[in-house]
C-alpha cells in the first residue's frame, strides 16, 4: 500500500486537487446529512430502542416475579395437602385404635356370654338328671319292693297283703340292702 | 512491457490515480451534485428508513427487521457507550449510533455493485464527522469540570512531576487540539481511499490484460478474480473502520468526562 501511497502523491501533484485536501462544500454537505441523522436517530431511533429496551426488561421481570409468585403458591399448596394428609393419618389411625377396642369389648362379652350361656345349660342338664334320677330311684324302689314282695310270698308262702307290714318288710329289705353295698 | 504493447489506438495502460476520485457535477455546474454528494444524501435516506422501520412496531418480541436493527444499537450502546463511557454513556449513544450508522453505510457503498464508491474517500466527509466528534467531546469537558480546570488538566495532566511537563504539556495540547482530530479523520480517509485504489489497480489492470493477447487475458481473469476477493477483504476494514471511528470517538467522550482526563 505504500506503494500506491507513494504514486497517489505524484499523481496528486500532476493532476490537481489533492485528496487529503479536503473541499469545504463536501464538509458543509457532510455537517448537514450528518447533522440530518443525528437528529432523527436521537428524537427518534434512540427513544424507540430504548423504550423497547425497558419494556422488554419490564415484561422479563414481570414474568420472573409472576414465575416465583405462582413458585410459593405451589408449595403453600403442597405444605396444605401435607398437613391435611397428616390430619387423616391421625384420624386413621384414631379410627383403628377404637376399632380395635371397640373389638376386643365386643369378643370380651360375648366370651362372658358364651360361658354364662353354657354353665346355664350344663346347670338345666344337671338339675333334668338329678330329677330323672330321683323318679328313676323312687320308681325302681316300688318295683323292687314288688318284685321281692311277690318273690318273698311266693317263697314264704304266705301273703303279705297287709299293706303296713309289706311297707315295714321292704324298708328293711332295702336298709339292709343299702347296707351291704 | 506495458509501455511497449502501447499504440496510437492503445494507449497503454493507465495507472488509477486520485484522478479516479474526483466526479464532475451530473448536471449542470454545481459543486453540490457529484457522485459523494448525492452519496452522502442517499446513506442519510437509507439508514433512516431503515432505522424508522425498525422501530415503527417498538415490539417487545422484535420482527427479523427489527431484530437487525437492534443487532446493531446494542452493539454501539453496549460495547462502545456502556464498556467505554461508563455510567453517562446513554446521553452519548445517539451520537455514537450517527457515527456508526453513517461511516457504515457510507464505507460499504464502496463494494456496492453500481455504486462501488467508498464516500468517505473523500476526505471532506470523513472531517465532517469528526468535527460533531470533536466538539462533543470538548464541551462535554468543558461542561463538567469548567473551561478552566479542563484546559488546565490538559495542559498539566496531575500526579506528574514537574519537570516532565517541560515535555508532556506541548504534546497534551498537540494530542488533544491536533493529533486527535486529524488521525481521526485521516485514519478513516486512508483507509478508504487505498482500499478504493486497490480495487481499481486490479479493476483496470483485469481490464486492460483481458483486451490484450491471450496469455494476457487468463493474467486478466485472475486479476478480475483478485478485485473479487479483495472486495471482500474491503469489506472487513468498511466495517472495522466505522467501528474503529466510533469507539475512539467514545474513548475520547470517556477521556473527557474522567477526572483529570
Amino acid at each position: 500500500m505504500n506503494l500506491f501511497a507513494g504514486n497517489l502523491v505524484s499523481f496528486a501533484a500532476e493532476e490537481g486537487p489533492s485528496p487529503v485536501v479536503p473541499h469545504p462544500s463536501e464538509i458543509f454537505v457532510g455537517v448537514i446529512a450528518f447533522g440530518i441523522l443525528l437528529f432523527l436517530i436521537s428524537r427518534k431511533v434512540v427513544p424507540r430502542f430504548e423504550l423497547i429496551f425497558s419494556e422488554r426488561t419490564a415484561a422479563i421481570e414481570g414474568g420472573i416475579a409472576k414465575a416465583e409468585r405462582a413458585q410459593e403458591d405451589a408449595a403453600k399448596a403442597l405444605a396444605q395437602y401435607q398437613a391435611q394428609l397428616a390430619n387423616a393419618r391421625s384420624e386413621a389411625q384414631t379410627i383403628r385404635e377404637e376399632a380395635r377396642v371397640q373389638g376386643i369389648a365386643i369378643i370380651e362379652d360375648m366370651r362372658a356370654r358364651a360361658l354364662e350361656e353354657t354353665s346355664r345349660i350344663t346347670a338345666a342338664a344337671q338339675a333334668s338328671i338329678e330329677t330323672e334320677r330321683q323318679q328313676a330311684i323312687i320308681q325302681l324302689r316300688n318295683e323292687v319292693g314288688k318284685l321281692a314282695t311277690e318273690l318273698a310270698s311266693k317263697i314264704v308262702g304266705e301273703a303279705l297283703d297287709d299293706q303296713v307290714r309289706q311297707t315295714r318288710i321292704i324298708d328293711r329289705f332295702l336298709s339292709d340292702f343299702e347296707k351291704s353295698n | 512491457m506495458i509501455s511497449q504493447s502501447a499504440t496510437p489506438t492503445n494507449p497503454g495502460f493507465v495507472p488509477p490515480g486520485a484522478k479516479d476520485f474526483q466526479f464532475p457535477p451530473i448536471w449542470g455546474d454545481s459543486i453540490y451534485l457529484t457522485k459523494p454528494v448525492i452519496l452522502i444524501g442517499l446513506s442519510v435516506v437509507i439508514i433512516s428508513s431503515f432505522l424508522l422501520a425498525a422501530t415503527r412496531n417498538k415490539a417487545v418480541v422484535p420482527g427479523r427487521l427489527q431484530f437487525a436493527g437492534e443487532g446493531v444499537y446494542t452493539l454501539v450502546r453496549n460495547t462502545l457507550g456502556r464498556d467505554v463511557i461508563g455510567p453517562e454513556y446513554l446521553k452519548f449513544v445517539p451520537l455514537l449510533f450517527s457515527i456508526f450508522c453513517f461511516i457504515l453505510v457510507n464505507n460499504i457503498f464502496g463494494i456496492v455493485p453500481l455504486i462501488q464508491f467508498p464516500t468517505m474517500s473523500h476526505i471532506g466527509f470523513p472531517v465532517a464527522v469528526m468535527i460533531f466528534s470533536y466538539v462533543t467531546y470538548h464541551y462535554i469537558g468543558v461542561e463538567k469540570h469548567g473551561l478552566v480546570k479542563y484546559l488546565k488538566d490538559i495542559c498539566f495532566m496531575p500526579g506528574i512531576p514537574k519537570p516532565v511537563y517541560l515535555i508532556l504539556t506541548p504534546v497534551e495540547i498537540l494530542t488533544y487540539f491536533v493529533t486527535r482530530p486529524l488521525t481521526l479523520s485521516l485514519r478513516l480517509f486512508a483507509n478508504m481511499f487505498a482500499g478504493h485504489l486497490l480495487l481499481l489497480v486490479f479493476a483496470f489492470g483485469g481490464e486492460y490484460l483481458i483486451s490484450s493477447g491471450l496469455i494476457m487475458k487468463v493474467l486478466g481473469v485472475f486479476s478480475f478474480g483478485m478485485a473479487v476477493g479483495l472486495s471482500f477483504f474491503e469489506l472487513g476494514i468498511q466495517c472495522l473502520q466505522a467501528y474503529i471511528f466510533t469507539l475512539l470517538s467514545a474513548l475520547y467522550i470517556a477521556g473527557a468526562l474522567a477526572e483529570g482526563h
